[in-house]
């Protein structure tokens, strides 16, 4: 290729040549798929989302879950999502901002969840990563706990836990531990949507 | 005329390659003095990297004939990298090792000069990478090698029937070595296959379950991650993990050894600390010799043609006995780094909803529910609402406008295609190309991500 460099060289001395071109940033290969990811959302009804740094962000946003049933029905659950440039190569790091008692979520927001780590793999996308948080709080697991005392209460009676989680929806605290309130006391119904961006 | 003698005899190996003609010549390759001439005046070549193969990169491609080199790394020399990075010495740890290295070899080579930049690879503007005709590549991650990819295929251009232009071709070759293996690739854009286009090789990073991390731990490396990731965040509300920062890498060390004694379990060092924290595979020297050797030969090849080049990727494993090979990958057609995408004209008055509608009509697409993303701004985005909601306005604006009146580049869009009778989703790259602008006729658009 010797002589192309060569013309070229010599093209360049007697004229800056630039076409144009902006000096701009170049788009991942991860900001497109993720862009066809959140193009094709399709979330249940209990799920919402929100882009907090606008339209042209989508490397961070927060899924709201508010399970319509199970032990945690009618809590909000907030979810922080920050996707990495090399998506879907790499998950997206997964965050709960809500501080919950939940045994596979530690008060710190981890959340134990195998598609987010161990078996992530790049045909998984943001809408099963989201189905799979959604069965986080209709399906808990004592199997994989990140908070040991959640995990005990549900191996040892599922109907104690239930008492438990809803005790500290409405109450904030278990033992020393303070959860924010999600739920007031002797609601048992649906609280209305205080989401503006319900799914369909 | 000392210096004289000195020139021959250094260059008489390589005359034998560039003055003589052979039979197992490259196509174009045109044997004499003036081919070794040019390949001093007029081959520049980027070393991407003054790591480990970067320091023998630059060592094999003065020493091949090379002439004009550039070296651009971030990183500052540490102890542990004596072992191997040859250019280095004690008393330059804490230095720039781009303007060491480079310093290092134009005092061994003489007629060689090598430009240092200290600094990130995303801190140069576009137009720096286009200067030079070959791009040689001595990185560790993948990241890394996929921003230099993206960056040398957005050079690239096509012709109207969707061939390549020559020209606007930006060579890379790349090497990368763990322990005993390592690889070295060609990467002709738009002939071989891209950095993107065979993403897949590379296999996912082993993650931990948190939950082992945090309640059965069972291995040293398990001790570290947990320190790292579970504990940091507990300790440190709010403040982030810099894997680069001594005291923090010492303070996850001393909480892994915490963690170890409490489980009973052995093998935490602070070098195992410091090699699960950033994904640290002990290097090889002679691993780094051999790849590198392989690269720089390839960039001889590519720029004067006295052989054929690789094709495309040679795999190197001296784990086990020593293991070759050369696999002739293929490109992705549709990759969207590479690839040509789909040539659309317009009009400059054309909106952005009735150019949606065109993607819908077009043969080559029968694209419906599109989604439009030009550079970083989503022009239209389906769905979820609050985001079709920020974007509905711009349907009824002139995409030219919303493209800031540039008369040819590349916007991507995603939606439902229809292909033998079943809908499926797909992501496009297009190459937009507007019409009855200047110079935009005779203009074949502009490849690239």
């Amino acid at each position: 290729m010797i002589r192309l460099f060569k013309e070229k060289e010599k093209l360049r001395e007697t004229a800056e040549s630039s076409d144009g071109r902006a000096p701009v940033k170049k788009l991942s290969a991860g900001e497109l798929r993720l862009h066809k990811d959140i193009s094709e959302l399709n979330l249940p009804e209990s799920c919402g989302i929100s882009f907090p740094n606008g339209k042209d962000d989508l490397l961070n946003f927060e899924i709201t879950i508010r399970p319509d049933e199970g032990f945690y029905g009618g809590g909000d659950f907030v979810f922080s999502f920050k996707v990495p440039l090399m998506y879907p190569h790499e998950a997206p790091k997964v965050k709960c901002k809500t501080k919950v008692y939940h045994p596979n979520i530690d008060l710190a927001g981890n959340v134990c969840l195998n598609i987010l780590r161990e078996d992530w793999n790049p045909v998984l996308n943001i809408n099963t990563i989201t189905y799979g948080l959604y069965h986080l709080f209709t399906q808990p697991s004592h199997e994989d706990p990140l908070n040991p005392d959640a995990a005990a209460v549900l191996r040892a009676s599922s109907q104690a836990f239930q008492t438990v989680v809803r005790h500290v929806m409405t109450n904030g605290y278990r033992g020393e531990t303070y959860y924010p309130q999600l739920m007031q006391a002797m609601q048992h119904t649906k609280a209305p949507s205080r989401h503006q961006s319900r799914l369909k | 005329m000392a210096d004289s003698t000195a020139h021959v005899s250094r260059s008489r190996d390589l005359d034998k390659l560039l003055l003589r003609p052979g039979h197992l010549v490259g196509p174009t390759f045109e044997p004499g003095p003036e081919l070794r001439d040019d390949l001093r005046k007029f081959a520049t070549v980027l070393v991407v990297g003054a790591g480990g193969l970067g320091c023998e990169l630059l060592k094999d491609l003065a020493l091949s004939g090379f002439k004009n080199l550039e070296v651009i790394d971030m990183d500052r020399i540490e102890v542990s990298n004596l072992n191997r990075q040859f250019l280095f010495r004690l008393q330059d740890v804490g230095k720039p090792k781009a303007e060491v290295a480079a310093k290092r070899v134009m005092e061994r080579v003489s007629g060689v000069n090598i430009v240092p930049h200290f600094c990130r690879i995303e801190d140069k503007d576009i137009e720096f990478y286009n200067h030079f005709n070959i791009i040689a590549l001595g990185l560790d991650s993948i990241e890394a090698r996929s921003y230099i990819n993206a960056v040398a295929c957005s050079f690239l251009e096509y012709d109207s029937d969707d061939k390549p232009l020559e020209e606007t071709i930006k060579p890379m070759v790349d090497g990368g070595t763990e322990g005993f293996k390592g690889h070295a690739r060609v990467i002709i854009p738009g002939v071989t296959p891209c950095f993107e286009c065979t993403i897949w090789l590379f296999p996912p990073q082993v993650k931990f379950p948190l939950c082992t991390l945090a309640e059965t731990p069972r291995t040293a490396a398990h001790c570290i991650e947990y320190a790292h990731l579970i504990k940091w965040d507990e300790v440190h509300s709010g403040k982030a993990f810099d894997p680069d920062d001594p005291e923090h890498m010492k303070w996850v060390y001393s909480e892994a050894v915490k963690r170890a004694e409490l489980f009973g379990i052995p093998g935490v060092t602070y070098s195992l600390t410091q090699g699960v924290v950033k994904n640290i595979i002990p290097a090889i020297a002679s691993t780094n010799a051999i790849i590198s050797a392989a690269c720089a030969l390839e960039t001889l090849k590519i720029v004067s043609g006295c052989s054929k080049t690789l094709s495309n990727y040679l795999t190197y494993n001296g784990a086990e006995g020593l293991h070759t090979k050369v696999t002739e990958f293929v490109k992705d057609m549709d990759c969207l780094i590479c690839g040509p995408g789909v040539l659309i004209e317009l009009d400059t008055s054309v909106t952005l909803q009735k150019f949606m509608d065109q993607l819908q009509e077009h043969p080559k697409l029968l694209l419906s529910k599109a989604s439009v993303k030009y550079r970083e701004k989503n022009l239209y985005i389906q769905a979820p609402p609050v985001l079709e909601e920020l974007t509905r306005s711009n349907l009824n604006l002139p995409l030219f406008d919303l493209m800031g009146k540039i008369r040819k580049d590349i916007v991507h869009v995603t939606g439902t295609t229809t292909n033998n009778d079943k809908k499926t989703s797909c992501l496009r790259k297009l190459r937009v190309v507007f019409k009855g602008i200047d110079g935009a006729t005779d203009m074949d658009t502009a490849g690239g991500a």
